[in-house]
């Protein structure tokens, strides 16, 4: 126990210096992303291929806390082709969902920073935007308009003291200025109607209190379409919400998405949802991807020693198992993450090869792509996920 | 039923130590079952804003019956709002009850005194959904778990600190954690904490409300591979509430499934999930999601949500979502009657008059 105790025992002097160094990063970080005048071309590049409509290329996302530098996301790659759904999952802490946060540079800030790769977002024209470097007026207009996001807690996402039809109408009027009152009410019923709204007129002048949590997922969906995003993340858009109401939105977030012939990144813990929805499959752990995908072959082939293990810890209805497998010990601590393979030390198939560096990515077929040592000799071995240093960043 | 009791204390012995000394003392009557509900009913009413009159009745759980047996697992499923958790706290006189019975172990639990109730609390416990917030952040483990064993002089206090540690070994906690305080744990070792407050009372009965709904795939099935040899090792009956379908099929021996307070299908596991008979169960079982891309089930999509408790349709209270839905539903409540030997439902498909 003593032991344990003195890991993360931070001197008053150490802390001083965590503290003095985090502003002074984030400080710079901060000024960067503020200058609404930057040259276009430090945040403008070319999709690698034209056909994804965002690529995340080695994205790192640090936390800089007070006990130490958090790699919340470390060096993540994977893409989102056009009219697909792509599904994340993992546990809880395992960076999806700050993987989607950096996309929309909605992080807790100036604590959270994307430190290093590219966030490439398609514009449709040829080019594209990098996230990383874009600045916030830029990113204001990408937001809501381009990208748009559906969160976990439809509860707390629409805010109390506004009607609902306030609400839509304000996303529309920010992001259409030259727009009429009456067209903006026109578009906002239309929404109401689209994401199978009976009663529009009536829910247009109601409060939020008034109604149920799917309605009110609904109404979140509505915002979140308003403006035709061309990508939609949805953030655990059904985990607050019942088998029977999930059923519903599931269902009219996949019609939607071929009405507007949008894309979904779909970040959920629910290995049942993402089989219905996905056609690509990214399985994060501990800041990292570590196998990805089509639906297909995570399902039917995993490879991952962690995604063999959250496929079978998973009780299936209508298959009789006498005891679930469980994966044992839990997550390695995000401050100090070892310098092996992550999940070494719960894995039930590790060898000696895994005690080396962090094993680099393996292609398997076009599509699947998994970061373990047992399948060095099956495919082409790619590189490694490169973390950043975070003192190169003054 | 005699020598049951010696095989399975000899079992418990061997695989964990002692620790059951105090489930030979409490035999109770030869019956079969542990709990018998009838036509429980709790209200929740609804108070005008100035002269505190009641001006109507939130129908939380409307005459709910069912029994579990010794040593099994009930599943509880339903939809948010249902009822289920209410019925699990009324269960435990935790809620006092509207009206009806709920006979525990031969003693109807609402006709008790203050006293005699003091001395049933712990043979029945409760598991809360929520790890984070059902631990007082002020105690440490030990006293956590210990707080209500020394209340109830469950053990000598020569034998206190050990009897902890046994306790704690038994849910898979070093016992060097007992000086911790709950902060410093994860959700799931949280929700280990909690079975053990439960178990060190050593309980028979013990109502599990949602206890892995928080908590991450992984972390579930640690969760649910513990509770399942502590029923066979302790001989505990567990209320099992859930909305998660494939959880509840995994740990239960029966099922029973609500819908607006009231119980609208009640079966052996294996009988309702191979042939679920009441529309809503139908339409529920259906809304699972699959792990399997290749398997697209005809989903049955409820339309609308669940009407207010406060003001149930008439008559049947599914019929407003219901897809067969007929003339007899909006009129007439439909009988709580055996389908088929031990698989009951509440729907006019099924009675014969239709």
């Amino acid at each position: 126990m003593a032991e344990n105790k003195k890991s993360s025992y931070i001197s008053g002097k150490e802390s001083r210096r965590i503290t003095r160094f985090n502003r002074r990063v984030t400080k710079k970080l901060e000024k960067e992303r503020a200058d609404a005048n930057k040259d276009p071309k430090l945040y403008t590049t070319a999709m690698k291929d034209p056909d994804n409509i965002v690529e995340f290329d080695n994205v790192c996302t640090y936390f800089f806390s007070d006990v130490g530098v958090v790699r919340a996301v470390d060096g993540v790659n994977f893409n989102v082709p056009k009219h697909s759904t792509v599904g994340i999952v993992g546990e809880s802490g395992c960076g999806k969902s700050v993987t989607s946060l950096s996309l929309m540079q909605l992080l807790a800030r100036p604590a959270g920073q994307t430190v290093g790769g590219e966030i490439r977002f398609n514009r449709g024209d040829g080019t594209a935007y990098n996230i990383v470097n874009t600045p916030n007026a830029i990113m204001e207009k990408i937001r809501g308009d381009q990208i748009s996001m559906i969160f976990q807690e439809p509860m707390t996402a629409l805010n109390p003291v506004f009607r609902i039809g306030e609400q839509i109408n304000e996303v529309i009027e920010l992001h259409n200025p030259g727009m009429s009152e009456a067209d903006v009410k026109a578009r906002t019923l239309e929404m109401l109607d689209m994401v199978g709204i009976a009663n529009k007129e009536g829910v247009y002048s109601m409060y939020p209190h008034e109604l149920s949590g799917g309605m009110r997922q609904r109404i979140c969906i509505a915002i979140a379409l308003a403006c035709s995003p061309t990508l939609i993340i949805a953030d655990e858009p059904t985990t607050a919400l019942d088998v029977t109401i999930q059923a519903q939105i599931l269902d009219l977030l996949q019609n939607l998405k071929d009405k507007l012939n949008s894309s979904i990144m779909l970040i959920t813990h629910d290995l049942g949802v993402v089989a219905g929805m996905a056609d690509y499959v990214v399985v994060m752990y501990a800041g990292r991807v570590v196998e990805k995908g089509t639906a297909d072959e995570i399902f039917h082939h995993p490879c991952h020693p962690y995604t063999i293990g959250l496929m079978r810890s998973k009780p299936v209805v209508g298959q009789k198992v006498d005891e679930l497998y469980n994966i044992p010990g839990s997550v390695p601590n995000p401050v100090a993450m070892p310098d092996y393979c992550y999940f070494r030390d719960r894995c039930e198939m590790h060898c000696d090869r895994c005690s080396g560096k962090y094993p680099a990515e393996v292609r398997l077929s076009d599509t699947h792509v998994v970061s373990c040592y047992r399948y060095y000799d099956e495919g082409e071995v790619l590189g490694q996920p490169k973390s950043v240093n975070v003192e190169d960043l003054l | 039923m005699d020598e049951m009791k010696r095989n399975e204390t000899q079992t418990a012995s061997t695989v964990q130590g002692t620790f059951t000394a105090e489930a030979d003392k409490k035999g109770g009557p030869d019956s079969d079952n542990i709990l018998e509900v009838r036509n429980l009913v709790k209200y929740f009413p609804i108070k005008s804003s100035f002269f505190k009159r009641t001006i109507g009745n939130v129908k939380a759980v409307d005459g709910v019956s069912f029994n579990i047996r010794r040593r099994t697992t009930m599943g509880l499923v339903g939809e948010s709002g249902c009822g289920k958790s209410t019925c699990g706290r009324t269960i435990l006189r935790l809620l006092e009850k509207t009206s009806g019975d709920v006979i525990f172990d031969g003693q109807d639990v609402f006709a008790l005194s203050k006293e005699q109730l003091r001395k049933l609390r712990p043979r029945m416990q409760l598991v809360f959904q929520d790890p984070y917030s059902s631990l007082s952040p002020r105690l440490p483990v030990g006293e956590i778990i210990g707080e209500a064993v020394r209340e109830h002089k469950i053990v000598d206090p020569s034998e206190f600190d050990d009897y902890i540690s046994r306790v704690m070994d038994v849910c898979g906690l070093p016992s060097y954690y007992k000086e911790r305080y709950p902060h410093e744990f994860s959700g799931g070792q949280r929700q280990r904490i909690c079975i053990a407050r439960a178990l060190a009372l050593a309980p028979d009965f013990i109502v599990c409300d949602e206890p892995v709904s928080a908590l991450d795939v992984s972390i579930q099935a640690q969760i649910i591979n513990l509770l399942m040899p502590l029923q066979k090792d302790f001989g505990l009956t567990y209320l099992f509430i859930s909305h998660d379908l494939s959880v509840v099929e995994h740990i239960s021996d029966t099922v029973g499934v609500m819908y607006l307070g009231n119980m609208v299908e009640y079966a052996e596991t294996e009988k309702i999930y191979a042939k679920p008979l009441h529309p809503y169960t139908k339409a529920l079982f259906s809304a699972i999601p699959i792990p399997d891309p290749d398997v697209r089930p005809e989903r049955i999509i409820l339309k609308g949500s669940i009407p207010s408790p406060a003001n149930p349709p008439a008559g049947c209270k599914f019929n407003t979502r219901c897809e067969q839905c007929m003339e007899i539903c909006k009129n007439k409540v439909p009988e709580w009657k055996e389908v088929e030997p031990g698989h009951f439902c509440a729907c006019h498909l099924y009675s014969e008059s239709v």
